[in-house]
């Protein structure tokens, strides 16, 4: 294990050189209660060029809870290290005050308690106010958008990613790179791409499947404060595995190492003095492509969702990490001199709903594409005892009652959920609106089918997304959090070899151990193969919170996880 | 600068063979044999061979892979987990001006791709590199 210490020493190195971030002094006033928009917004603009980062807002418009993960586990070289620090440790590493709005924002302690002290997080109209800000200082600041941004909502949903594109343009980013977005179908993506956007769409890694040629722009050059600045996008390698491949079936992707290392040298060779990765690869790829790959100064990571208060320093290439769901923007302000960067000043900017004034422009819009819908989203179906969340590596409440809808409402044994990040957190005590559903399961391949499984595909099935998870190279690590599984507890061992983490399969009713020549009734949703029958995961949750009108979930001990 | 699948695998190389390790438990020998059979049991060198091949299978029926070698005269590549490990051999006549061949090869399940290129000097250089094939679903 790569002990802390090393970490520490790292980051302290971080701030001896450019400066503290000035993140512990929002997290001591907001201790103080005294948190003002000012306070958030301050930053003394430095340097001569100036980033701004958002990413994975999975398409909330509004502000929402969303509880940071409790389980993160890290593997191989990221065993030990951010982002797979979560808890109480969280806010040691990084000197959080216990209580604070940065244990808030940051880790999952006392959620629930200081939920109801801060408030909900994010919204674009807030989003809009901190951009604008940074603009009234840097009025070329570079706005930038790591992807995941089409999906995620009622509205996205039945706008075909419309109101998202819509509201993106309105803010001025000025380039994205995707992941969910090709789940709108590759005619839509490129319908949106050629006429809709009003910036460019980049993906280095993004080949056609038949001529192995480039499908998009790999970067774009600005020139912002007298510095060529090559923005290069790399959307998420594993997009034809991890989700329908049939919905963009003429494109590959791919972490593809070796190409980006030659469009860093190609971008280098047009003049660029600083290389932004603008990156969808999830954060333990890109701090290995950091390791391997030269040339790159700043790493805009996202995927995994991870929110980090202090650049991590890997070799020569700062990477930042901002957060999802709207919960953050990250600003850099850059010194780039004679081609070299000469010093970063980094904040990561919580976006706390209640402290930040909605900007009325961007309200406005976002009202307007929400109208249409607002009756439909605003109905209640039910209401809730438990916290629900989806994040963490194993489970989460949402899946929970998601698996329990499935068995109850598809008469099955057992059911999957898929280990997804995205989904907004809902406290106890809230109703449940349409709207809320939808933010835990809004996507384009939602069928809820009902098969049969004998025991040894189960297992397989685990297997394999556990290595997907848990392999020790992160290049092998294709997709989310591990699967959801209700009716049946397992055993995982996370250091075995694939084919021998998951034992003591056990059918939870009845205690008995998984049989793996019999058969299981098993129900589930998000099936990445084409032609997939049954409802909507939607449909099928809300006809289970509507018969149970309030619903509680019982604390998860169905797991029992070895050698973290 | 430009960096060489021969130099990940260098970086990564004890990650990989613990990856290795999971796809091909105690074939090892087996493996050895297959190189065997190509280079008739000569020594094989790391080096002066790369091999480009996906972490992890976009669809196992078709997985490019390709290989560059100057020097050399044939270059073999091996699926080690396949019933046919044996996937192709390309030769190369004098007049070829880069020794690069790629194909789409089809993988059984996660395995080792090797690529054994014979030079013109009659040594080997051997590249490897482990393709996974998973079921996929379940992304982020």
């Amino acid at each position: 294990m790569i002990a802390r210490r090393d970490f520490l020493q790292a980051a302290l190195a971080t701030s001896a050189l450019y400066g503290a971030s000035g993140f512990g002094n929002w997290g001591r006033l907001a201790a103080q209660q005294a948190l003002t928009q000012d306070d958030l917004l301050g930053f003394e603009t430095t340097g001569n060029v100036t980033l701004m980062h958002i990413t994975d807002v999975h398409a909330q418009l509004k502000p929402v809870y969303f509880r940071e993960p409790e389980i993160n586990i890290g593997v191989g070289a990221a065993k030990g290290q951010v982002p797979h620090i979560t808890g109480r440790d969280f806010l040691k590493t990084f000197g959080i005050q216990s209580g604070s709005s940065a244990n808030y924002a940051l880790a999952y302690p006392d959620f629930e308690a200081l939920a109801k002290t801060y408030g909900r997080m994010g919204g674009l109209d807030r989003v809009a106010t901190v951009i604008n800000s940074i603009r009234a200082d840097r009025p070329d600041a570079l706005l930038l958008d790591g992807g995941d941004t089409w999906q995620g909502s009622y509205t996205a949903l039945k706008t075909n990613g419309q109101d998202m594109v819509n509201v993106m343009n309105a803010l001025g980013v000025e380039a994205m790179t995707s992941h969910w977005e090709f789940t709108l179908g590759i005619e839509r993506v490129n319908e949106i791409v050629e006429n809709e956007l009003n910036f460019p769409f980049l993906g280095a890694n993004i080949f056609d499947t038949e001529w192995d040629e480039r499908a998009y722009q790999p970067y774009k050059m600005f020139e912002r404060g007298g510095v060529q600045i090559a923005v290069i996008g790399q959307a998420f390698p594993y997009m034809p595995i991890a989700n329908p491949k049939w919905m963009f079936p003429e494109l590959s992707f791919g972490v593809r190492q070796d190409n980006m290392a030659e469009v860093v040298q190609e971008a280098r060779d047009a003049g660029a003095e600083l290389v932004v990765l603008l990156s969808h690869n999830g954060f333990d790829v890109d701090r290995k492509l950091a390791r391997n790959v030269d040339g790159i100064d700043i790493i805009l990571t996202g995927h995994t969702h991870d929110a980090l208060p202090e650049p991590l320093l890997i070799n020569k290439t700062h990477l930042i990490a901002s957060g999802s769901h709207g919960k953050f923007l990250s600003r850099l302000d850059l010194d780039v001199q004679n081609g070299e960067l000469k010093s970063v000043k980094h904040k990561l900017i919580p976006i706390f709903s209640d402290v930040i004034a909605p900007d009325p422009t961007i309200k406005a819009l976002i009202d307007g594409e929400r109208a249409p819908y607002e009756a439909d989203m605003a109905e209640v179906i039910g209401k809730t005892n438990s916290l629900l969340y989806r994040r963490g590596n194993f489970n989460g409440t949402w899946d929970d009652l998601i698996c329990n809808a499935l068995i109850s409402e598809r008469e099955a044994d057992i059911a999957l959920s898929p280990g997804f990040r995205w989904g907004a957190s809902l406290l106890p005590g809230q109703d449940i609106t349409r709207e809320d559903i939808f933010n835990a399961t809004s996507m384009s391949y939602p069928n809820a089918y009902r098969t049969e499984m004998t025991g040894e595909t189960l297992h397989l099935i685990l297997e394999d997304v556990a290595d997907n998870l848990f392999n020790p190279d992160p290049y092998y690590q294709q997709g989310g959090d591990m699967v959801r599984v209700g009716g049946m507890g397992y055993r995982i061992d996370i250091n075995q070899p694939q084919g021998k983490r998951i034992t003591e399969m056990t059918v939870l009713k009845t205690g008995e151990l998984v049989d793996a020549s019999k058969s299981y009734v098993v129900a589930g949703w998000a099936s990445v193969n084409e032609g997939t029958e049954g409802p909507a995961i939607w449909d099928v949750l809300e006809n289970h919170i509507r018969s149970e009108g309030t619903v509680t979930v019982d604390q998860n001990t169905s797991v029992k996880v070895v050698g973290a | 600068m430009t960096v060489t699948r021969r130099k990940i695998l260098a970086l990564g190389a004890g990650t990989l063979a613990f990856a290795n390790l999971t796809s091909l438990p105690a074939f090892a020998s087996v493996v050895e044999d297959q190189i065997a059979a190509v280079t008739g049991g000569a020594a094989v060198q790391d080096g002066g061979i790369t091999l480009t091949a996906p972490e992890i299978a976009e669809n196992g029926n078709t997985v490019p892979v390709e290989v560059l070698a100057e020097g050399a005269v044939a270059i073999t590549i091996l699926a080690t987990g396949n019933p046919s490990p044996e996937v192709a051999t390309f030769r190369f006549g004098a007049l070829n001006p880069t020794r690069r061949a790629s194909t789409r090869i089809r993988l059984a399940k996660t395995q080792d791709v090797i690529a054994i290129a014979e030079m013109a000097d009659g040594t080997f250089r051997k590249a490897q590199s482990v393709v996974k094939v998973t079921i996929g679903g379940c992304g982020g």
